[in-house]
């Protein structure tokens, strides 16, 4: 008996490591719910209403991708991660996109194991002080305390920035955006230093807004985007195209409201992008409707920009970088043909 | 050589009794205990007449945030967002499901030692988990409610209660191979085991568990966040747990298992029967003083990004109509844990005095 | 349970004892084994699937970020992440011998005052010990720094004590002590000194032994400590001056700067982990038999030369396992300062460069084994301890 016993964990033990291995959008579509790595809390981009559920651009593009994969953007299953778990939680499999205003550079590109899809949002970074100190330029912060957000590509920039100009600071580091805030609030630092964009995020959760600045320098380029794992393809080609879809929506006037209008358009570009014709929907490995349900059931990239950092949102942040290639923005959306 | 002289009798001890006599005796026997007793005195003044004026008679208890005029603490937050602090983000509509698993608890521990029969004490006591996992996390008929809605302190008590339940048999099985001498290599390994998790502070495990685990299993077997933070919190418990029963059976006489062995029964019947009912009465104070701590590191799970019921004050305090009430949700957290932990440790004193048999 | 004494009742092969321990051993030892290799294997191909850089060869490469607080020289642009590692590890160790000083200290005096006879500290110890004990120690640390932060003047309105000692919410501030030419006399004047003390210990305690006599030791001690550097110090002339901290710009400049962090978590781990030392001393303290307080007193001792010279030193040998473990608890508790920033081996390691470098595996294997040291050289010197507390028989 006791050798069946042996004999039988060795054999399930050779078993085990040539589980399944299946690729991540064939696994996305078996689970029926897409595991989206999300911040713990970063205003207009992931964050949770009063109600408990999660909003912002980030969140939105999470959607998108749902849509056009499972074809019901309310399939997303919300991970919120930290700073520092958030490329291990992809590496390891834990999450299938991670869209967490995550900046794209050389090194996670190419040593993490990791793939940049796009940018959903050129940043920089940038300064928020209070207004009584009266500082008007970030030249004038020298021997300042800076509260950052630990791991973060603003650490890195914060000394670069000071030793070519010659400055001194002190970096007080924190491990989510919440803390950091938190103690500038309480003075621990004299400005807290971080993606533009975040900071005016950051700004609405002092007591009085209006008692601090974003001072108008910006030290570096924080093109964020989607990651996904490295050695997917074609799960890297839906997420990368999801991204283009909203962009071209935008490009071609189509809108939640009027897409439905918009699948008797005449228009080639626009038959393509809804699937009426071509084969984008195919070649994906996607039904043919994938970026009409998309803008159907999220917007394109107008609509998730204005509602959840623009001008319908608190942030009220202003498109610039982010407009159009054609209205004097960098977003460019590869021809879907 | 030393010269010793003779020192003179102290006078007999009072025999007097009453008030006046016990503070002399007990506050202001000597001139140093008197400072003391005014230092005491002063420090009491100082602190308590405050705290009580801000927790109770200055604090604002209804109305809205903006109607605040008072002083004192101000529990209208705590009140606005008491169903976060219980239950995070569970959906509001099913809050009765986590009420109802309280009081099934409740029952379960208050009739467990008064059923008789073994049989139905056994099966209630399997059936008792399943019950409480599909009444939170739904199916068979039930929504289902994802784990990342969890938190508040429903989480703090199911992560609490799964660590010790689940650590406890793991626990027994490596104290037993740490004492069993015949077996060296079974004998290293829960060594190297308990010594390894006893030597590396919680955080690391959960890191390790939130972070690395994943990489160790291949693309096809998922694990919850929720899931890896259990494991490795009864992973970490179950070697303090191992370490108090070895304690437990450590002092149990050597004529108990040899009188075991020449009944006639086997290894197991005799740990069953004879050793381990004695050993963890022994240990029962150790134990809960190890499940008084394990309710304390639950609190470490906020690290990791689940939201227990101290993750709430921080959650909570960053909605922007409600901000600058951290002191308020500081507090009541501190008051729940103290509440948990004081009566746990009281309660341990009741058990460790109902079976002392010692006589 | 030791069954190899007795004959074997039967031959076969799974009735022997013997054997089936053997089988047992054999089976768990596969087991086990064929997890790690299972576990292992996976890693390394998923690893090698998903291109995650492996090894340590991080450690050269230069870190890049600021860091609130080193010990040893570290530069932002040009320390490799091996200089965060040792920053870290030394930060921690700070945290972990104040925090050991403190505790021990508020622990002796609370375990004391616990079995005080006076009825009021015997009631305000209790008090503090079950409040504190009963608290959760990260809530504690984040209550701190939070409540504590908040309420501290900002740089221009800093609490000052005779304009040299500053508070505010950037930290405790003090004079940085400036050591020109000469002042290697004043440390050689202090070694000496303290090498002296050590053969007046020696003479004090041989003549107690001869004559009974006491020589006040501990004050005599301290007053050759003291006063021989200081006669050094004004003899070459105060070759040891201070920076004093100046507000300039933003913050104060020049001087130690004590940062809010370290003072939050020293300040809870000591009052934490005091609530068990105390315990400790109370029952160390109890479990001397009541006769020889008796005994004691009858030789008309006074109340602090019983607990000095009769109580104490037989405690001693029940206190100090206990309270040696709690030492190893507080240094493993100090990894929380992650929660609020204090740039300890957790946060600095397992959290920055964990996410600069993204190495999990790696730095989190690296951060454990320091600990495992930490716990390693603390079981030694508990088992060091132990053997020569040993009661010896004459």
């Amino acid at each position: 008996m006791k050798v069946t016993k042996i004999a039988l964990i060795l054999g399930l033990a050779s078993t085990l490591p040539n589980l399944v291995n299946a690729a991540t959008l064939e696994q996305v579509m078996k689970k029926g719910v897409l595991n989206c790595g999300v911040s713990t809390g970063i205003p207009g981009f992931s964050a949770t209403d009063s109600k408990g559920v999660w909003k912002g651009i980030d969140v939105d593009f999470c959607r998108s991708v749902a849509a056009a994969v499972l074809g019901d953007a309310s399939k997303v299953k919300y991970i919120p991660l930290t700073a520092k778990e958030r490329f291990t939680a992809l590496q390891s499999g834990e999450i299938d996109l991670l869209s967490r205003a995550s900046t794209w550079t050389a090194t996670r590109d190419t040593s993490l194991g990791l793939n940049f899809a796009g940018v959903n949002y050129y940043d920089g970074q940038g300064f928020l002080v209070n207004k009584d100190l009266g500082v008007t330029s970030a030249k004038e912060l020298d021997g300042a305390s800076f509260c950052i957000q630990a791991g973060t590509t603003t650490e890195l920039n914060l000394t670069d920035y000071f030793k070519s100009n010659n400055m001194e600071y002190k970096a007080v580091t924190f491990d989510t955006s919440g803390q950091t805030i938190d103690a500038f609030k309480k003075g621990r630092c004299d400005a807290v230093t971080s993606d533009a964009s975040q900071l005016y995020g950051l700004r609405i959760k002092l007591d009085d807004p209006k008692s601090a600045v974003v001072l108008p320098d910006i030290i570096s380029k924080e093109p964020l985007g989607p990651v996904v794992r490295q050695g997917d393809d074609e799960w890297f080609n839906v997420v990368r195209w999801s991204l283009f879809a909203t962009l071209e929506a935008e490009e071609l006037g189509v809108t939640a409201s009027n897409v439905d209008k918009q699948l008797k358009s005449a228009n080639p570009s626009i038959k393509r992008l809804l699937g009426v014709s071509g084969k984008a929907g195919e070649n994906l490995g996607l039904k043919s409707d994938w970026a009409y349900q998309i803008v159907k059931q999220v917007g394109n990239y107008e609509e998730m920009f204005e509602n959840n950092v623009g001008k319908n949102s608190p942030l009220n942040i202003d498109r610039g970088l982010n407009n159009l290639w054609n209205k004097g923005g960098l977003m460019y959306a590869m021809p879907i043909r | 050589m030393a010269v010793y002289t003779m020192k003179e009798a102290k006078p007999a001890p009072s025999t007097s009794k009453g008030l006046v006599f016990w503070l002399r005796e007990n506050l202001f026997s000597t001139i140093p205990n008197t400072l003391l007793t005014l230092l005491g005195i002063y420090f009491i003044y100082t602190t308590i007449p405050p705290l009580l004026d801000w927790m109770i008679f200055d604090a604002t208890w209804s109305g809205t945030k903006e109607e605040v005029v008072k002083e004192g603490a101000r529990w209208i937050f705590i009140i606005e967002k008491f169903d976060q602090f219980m239950y995070g983000f569970y959906p509001e509509a099913l809050h009765w499901r986590p009420n109802l698993v309280a009081i099934i608890s409740i029952i379960f521990v208050f009739f467990i030692p008064r059923l008789s029969s073994i049989k139905i004490k056994f099966v209630s006591m399997l059936l008792y988990p399943v019950v409480c996992f599909i009444l939170i996390r739904g199916g068979l008929g039930l929504e289902v409610v994802g784990t990342e809605k969890w938190g508040g302190l429903m989480l703090t008590i199911l992560v609490a209660a799964v660590g010790i339940i689940a650590s406890f048999p793991i626990g027994i099985l490596l104290a037993l191979g740490r004492q069993s001498d015949n077996m060296p290599i079974v004998k290293t390994l829960c060594v190297g085991f308990i010594e390894f998790i006893r030597g590396v502070p919680l955080i690391t495990i959960l890191f390790m568990a939130s972070v690395v685990l994943p990489l160790f299993f291949s693309d096809g077997i998922e694990f919850d966040k929720l899931l890896r933070a259990l494991i490795g919190i009864t992973l970490f418990q179950a070697a303090y747990i191992a370490e108090v029963i070895r304690g437990g059976l450590q002092a149990i006489p050597k004529g108990q298992y040899e009188a075991s062995e020449s009944l006639g029964l086997s290894y197991w019947q005799g740990m069953i029967l004879i050793i381990l009912p004695q050993a963890l009465k022994i240990s029962i104070p150790n134990l809960v003083g190890s499940f008084i701590s394990l309710f304390k590191d639950t609190t470490l799970v906020l690290i990791i990004g689940l939201f227990d019921i101290l993750a709430m004050v921080t959650l909570t305090n960053s909605d922007t109509s409600w901000l600058g009430f951290e002191i308020e949700g500081y507090v009541f957290v501190t008051l729940i844990y103290w509440v948990f932990c004081f009566s746990m440790s009281q309660y341990s004193r009741v058990i460790e005095r109902r079976y002392n048999t010692d006589h | 349970m030791n069954n190899s004494k007795l004959p074997p009742t039967s031959s076969g092969l799974f009735n022997s004892p013997q054997n089936r321990a053997i089988i047992f051993q054999v089976l768990s030892l596969v087991v086990v084994v064929l997890c790690i290799f299972y576990f292992v294997n996976n890693m390394f191909d998923n690893v090698a699937k998903r291109g995650i850089t492996t090894g340590f060869s991080f450690l050269g490469e230069t870190a890049g970020f600021g860091v609130s607080q080193a010990l040893i020289p570290y530069d932002d642009t040009s320390s490799t992440f091996l200089d965060v590692f040792i920053v870290g590890l030394l930060n921690t160790m700070l945290v972990g011998v104040i925090g050991i000083v403190l505790a021990s200290i508020i622990g002796l005096m609370v375990g004391i005052g616990r079995l005080s006879s006076n009825y009021l500290i015997a009631k305000l110890s209790l008090v503090y010990i079950e409040t504190f004990r009963n608290i959760p120690i990260l809530l504690q640390i984040l209550f701190w720094y939070n409540v504590v932060l908040a309420a501290l003047p900002s740089p221009r309105q800093s609490i000052s004590y005779f304009d040299s000692v500053f508070i505010n919410n950037r930290g405790l501030i003090m004079p940085d002590p400036i050591f020109e030419s000469g002042s290697g006399f004043i440390l050689v004047a202090f070694i000496l000194a303290c090498i002296s003390v050590v053969f007046l210990a020696k003479w004090a305690s041989k003549r107690h032994d001869l004559t009974g006599e006491e020589f006040p030791l501990i004050r005599v001690s301290l007053a050759i400590v003291v006063v021989a550097p200081l006669l050094v110090f004004f003899v070459t002339g105060q070759p040891i001056s201070a920076e004093y901290p100046a507000l300039k710009g933003f913050n104060f400049k020049g001087g130690i700067t004590i940062i809010p962090e370290l003072l939050a978590l020293i300040f809870a781990l000591s009052i934490y982990t005091a609530t068990y030392i105390a315990e400790a001393v109370r029952a160390g303290i109890e479990a001397v038999p009541p006769g020889q307080k008796e005994a004691a007193k009858s030789l008309g001792l006074k109340e602090h030369v019983i607990l000095r010279k009769v109580v104490l030193p037989q405690a001693l040998r029940v206190i100090i396992p206990p309270v040696i473990n709690q030492y190893l608890n507080l240094v493993k508790n100090s990894s929380l300062a992650t929660a609020i920033g204090y740039p300890e081996i957790v946060t600095l390691f397992s959290g920055t460069t964990l996410n600069q470098v993204g190495q999990a595996i790696e730095i989190i294997l690296m951060t454990m084994a320091v600990y495992l040291v930490f716990s390693i050289v603390i079981s030694l010197l508990l088992n060091w301890v132990n053997a020569k507390m040993e009661i010896k028989g004459r």
